[in-house]
């Protein structure tokens, strides 16, 4: 924990009240209307919004295996771009996160690299086949202490595999994290199954095939009395069908990206492969589903599905560019634009969906504290007066795969503390001092 | 007009304007001239990435009428031997000095990519982009349709037009809704529903499961070539019965209507979608539809590339 | 008046139309050669071959705007091998046009000669070309723009030379 100690003078704690709040020796220290601390170091804040830091429950680091696109050391300094504390690496590395071995060397870069926590989600199949349960008990125990289980990129498709994993990681409090692809309706898929694909002649992604995923494992995480998480929802069927889970006191929370609460997939029309993604970019009915799901709770948080690609695999046709868009630098400002400026989230709600509520999914006992006194000082402050332009070539993540380019988004991040140490100030990445 | 990569960058009047310079130019290369030196110097790249003989001779055979010169470039690009990648066969081709490139690509939206990504100078032709569309192939046969059937009409308002077959996989069905209806035609698509995309509602076209109804009421029959393959991925079950329902055998062609025209974009299936005899009767044009497409083409050419902008300081 | 004069001029050179095959340029070059034709018709009591002879294609301008229309072009049945062609155009300016025109005949067949005539000379030529029948002879300075009007398509038969000159 860093020892440096900082005065944040005038934010809007939550959303709310101005007051000062002090970090000393890595935590929360003190939070009143008006603090001096001869020895802090004082950062104005009047007009910004400070929140606790940001959690981000699906991210892709890309190492091992793909460092070429990203490494844990670089999506780190993004995730501080971005105002995160937290995040959570999917286990679709080469080699596959499936082993004790795997996930203690991808916490123990994170640590290395120190702008962020690294949470390393593993594999809930071996090799993500779909076929055998992975060393979950191993995973959970190591060093890594994982508790949500993903074979995201893929489906876990086989219903008796997903209930099996589902009845073993009550075991390891742990959870399934579900990406819902229908495999046998989607081969070969490109994009969103609509009116839009049948005029560009790409092959459709069709709805019913997350959907009928969705409303299955949520049947099975009933029935075995198991903990449930649904990736990047995308569809207003998936959201009814989690809604009508919910009512029933199901344990199953869901997420939604940042990317799905804004495009729609009239944007394939250019062709131009920044905006394919798995699961892809849906019709504007469904944006809206979503909006209300997460303004209502039905959708528990917000999550990156951060997804770095070389330009070499976007820089080509549609048929032959990877799946994906990073998302870290962006997200907050998505959220704000798509949900805090049309009323839907006020700031108190924007915590408890990208950072209370993805830190208790997770376990990540020291984030999501709501900035409550003595907790570790993860921090994030955003000015929501400041606009800023996305420039795909200033990133701070290795790839620049952003759909976002030349888009103007409200509300700027400026700071970011993890455990005490200012990861960013004055939206400008701050590098480890090394002694 | 700088690219043609869809019919949507046409207007009504573009696309009557290229079927009226196809008649001049049939009507010339009907009489002794078979070659004009109007694109004298200009060189056309033949960039083809998926197998297509006929639709790459068409383009050549247009080219060199014109006097262009004309570099054949063909690259078996699969998934599965990516080799060189378009970007870089693009910039190959620009070093090379193109005025033109006709495109044919395995993936959809291939040649918008080629042209927005400017990877090259010049203007792209699209000559089949995966399963989006193939606008010179509507062009012909619009210029088909409308020689036989026109009345000395310009457009093709009041025709009525069946388009059958796999139209889900179809860039040749995707292009021709587009212009056939933009011309003032009625267009109906008959196919299996599951050779239909979600969201055919919305085409300017309506829907019909029911070849033998159709068939009288219709001007003109196109066929579309259904591949084999379609069996193995359960879009029916098998091609007898793809033929009993939506073949255009001889039974099938007398309950036309006297003057109704039968085409096919070719390649066809013999005994498939379309019986030997048909497609060898009096009212197949589809063998005219070949002639008509180097005419087409020459015209398509010569719009892009004959004119230039006003350069400045010019005499 | 000077459209018969020239007819008259034609047959006159060269014996009489048995040989001859009359082309005009489209769009008022056709017209005139219609009009011609038909003159040299009654005079001579039978069938002139004549036509029209488009010459965009052959254009050596045709960078320098955008994409022109291309005209009509129809060769009488008996052809032009061997025949003497009649190239008829309304104004003769540049020689640009009569210089494409010859082109355009070249691929066609081999004339045993090929006669021009024009309605107006208007002078500055750019190629050694010369008309062999004129119907009038304007000088114009390069500024000045010579419009003609038919009544097959513009209502009034005139000659109208706009601008300064000089």
């Amino acid at each position: 924990m860093s020892s440096q100690r900082f005065l944040l003078k005038g934010g809007q704690i939550l959303g709310g009240k101005a007051a000062d709040l002090l970090i000393a020796d890595g935590q929360i220290a003190q939070i009143s209307a008006s603090i001096s601390d001869k020895d802090a170091t004082v950062i104005e804040l009047k007009g910004s919004i400070v929140l606790p830091g940001l959690v981000d429950l699906h991210t892709h680091l890309r190492e091992p295996g793909r460092e070429d696109s990203e490494t844990v050391a670089s999506a780190s300094r993004a995730g501080a771009k971005g105002g995160f504390t937290a995040l959570s690496a999917m286990a679709n590395t080469s080699p596959v996160a499936d082993t004790a071995g795997v996930v203690e060397q991808v916490y123990r870069l994170g640590q290395e690299a120190g702008f962020v926590d690294v949470f390393p989600i593993g594999a809930v199949t071996q090799g993500l086949h779909g076929e055998q349960l992975s060393e979950i008990g191993a995973m959970a125990d190591s060093v890594a202490r994982v508790r949500v289980f993903s074979d995201d990129g893929n489906c876990v498709f086989d219903p008796l595999v997903m209930r099996r994993a589902l009845e073993y990681i009550k075991k390891f409090d742990g959870v399934i994290a579900q990406h819902a692809q229908e495999p046998r309706l989607t081969v070969g898929s490109q994009m969103n199954e609509g009116i839009v694909s049948s005029k560009l002649g790409l092959k459709g992604w069709p709805a019913i095939a997350e959907e009928a995923i969705i409303a299955r494992d949520v049947l099975l995480a009933d029935h075995v009395q198991s903990r449930l998480h649904i990736c990047h929802v995308t569809t207003a069927g998936g959201v009814e069908i989690i809604r009508w889970a919910k009512a029933r006191g199901i344990q199953v929370t869901a997420e939604v990206t940042p990317h799905h609460l804004l495009l729609t997939d009239d944007l394939a029309s250019s062709y131009d492969p920044v905006f394919k993604v798995n699961p892809p970019l849906r019709t504007s009915k469904d944006v809206m589903a979503l909006r209300e799901a997460l303004a209502d709770g039905t959708i528990d948080i917000v999550a990156t599905d951060h997804a770095p690609h070389t330009s070499e695999t976007k820089d080509c046709e549609w048929a032959e560019a990877s799946f994906g868009m990073i998302g870290l630098e962006t997200a907050l400002s998505i959220v704000n634009k798509t949900m805090v400026e049309s009323g839907l989230l006020d700031w108190t709600a924007v915590a408890d969906r990208m950072s209370t509520a993805p830190a208790r999914i997770g376990r990540y006992s020291s984030h999501g504290q709501n900035l409550t006194l003595g907790s570790a000082a993860h921090i994030t402050v955003i000015n929501p007066s400041k606009s800023w332009v996305v420039d795909r070539d200033l990133v701070i993540s290795k790839s620049r795969n952003t759909p976002f380019h030349g888009y103007e988004l409200p509300g700027l991040v400026t700071h970011t503390f993890f455990g005490g140490r200012a990861t960013m100030i004055d939206s400008k990445v701050i590098d480890k001092v090394v002694q | 007009m700088r690219h043609l990569l869809s019919i949507n960058d046409l207007s009504a009047a573009d696309a009557i304007g290229i079927l009226d310079t196809a008649t001049e130019l049939a009507r010339i290369n009907d009489g002794q001239v078979k070659k004009l030196p109007t694109l004298r110097g200009r060189t056309i790249v033949n960039l083809f990435a998926e197998d297509s003989t006929r639709t790459r001779i068409s383009f050549e055979a247009a080219a060199k009428r014109l006097s262009a010169d004309v570099i054949n470039f063909s690259a078996k690009g699969s998934s599965a031997s990516k080799g060189e990648s378009l970007k870089d066969t693009a910039q190959t081709l620009q070093a090379m000095g193109a005025d033109a490139v006709v495109i044919r690509h395995s993936a959809s939206g291939a040649a918008q990519r080629l042209a927005d990504l400017e990877w090259m100078s010049g203007s792209v032709i699209n000559a089949g982009d995966g399963t989006h569309e193939h606008p010179s192939q509507a062009l012909l046969d619009a210029f088909t349709i409308r020689k036989h059937l026109g009345k000395g009409a310009s457009d093709l308002k009041g025709l009525r037009i069946a388009i059958v077959g796999d139209v889900l996989h179809s860039r040749v069905a995707r292009s021709n809704v587009l212009l056939l209806s933009m011309l003032g035609a009625d267009v109906v698509l008959v196919a299996p529903p599951t050779l239909l995309p979600v969201g055919v509602e919305s085409w300017p076209a309506t829907i019909s499961y029911d070849f033998d109804s159709v068939i009288p009421t219709v001007d003109a029959i196109m066929m579309l070539r259904v591949q084999q393959e379609r069996m193995t991925d359960l879009f029916f079950p098998n091609s007898r019965e793809y033929s009993r329902y939506f073949g255009l055998n001889s039974e099938r062609m007398s309950a036309m209507a006297k003057h109704a025209i039968v085409m096919h974009p070719g390649p066809m299936n013999r005994g498939l979608e379309i019986a030997a005899d048909v497609a060898d009767s009096a009212r197949s044009v589809i063998v005219e539809q070949v002639t008509n497409g180097v005419n087409v083409r020459m015209a398509i050419l010569y719009v892009l590339l004959a004119g230039g902008p006003l350069e400045v300081g010019s005499n | 008046m000077s459209v018969a004069l020239s007819a008259q001029e034609i047959l006159e050179k060269n014996h009489g139309s048995s040989d001859i095959t009359v082309l005009g340029i489209p769009t008022r070059g056709a017209h005139l050669a219609a009009r011609i034709a038909a003159i040299m018709s009654s005079i001579e009591g039978k069938e002139i071959a004549h036509g029209t002879l488009d010459i965009t294609l052959y254009r050596d301008d045709l960078r320098l705007r955008p994409p022109r229309t291309i005209m009509p072009t129809s060769i009488p049945p008996i052809g032009i091998q061997g025949r003497d062609v009649i190239l008829i155009d309304d104004v003769l300016y540049s020689g640009r046009t009569i210089r494409a025109a010859l082109d355009a005949l070249g691929e066609v067949g081999r004339p045993r000669t090929v006669q021009l005539a024009v309605l107006v000379d208007r002078g500055h030529r750019q190629l050694p070309i010369r008309a062999d029948f004129v119907g009038k002879n304007l000088p114009t300075s390069e500024k000045q723009s010579v419009r003609v009007s038919l009544t097959e398509i513009d209502s009034v038969d005139e000659v109208v030379i706009e601008g300064e000159a000089n």
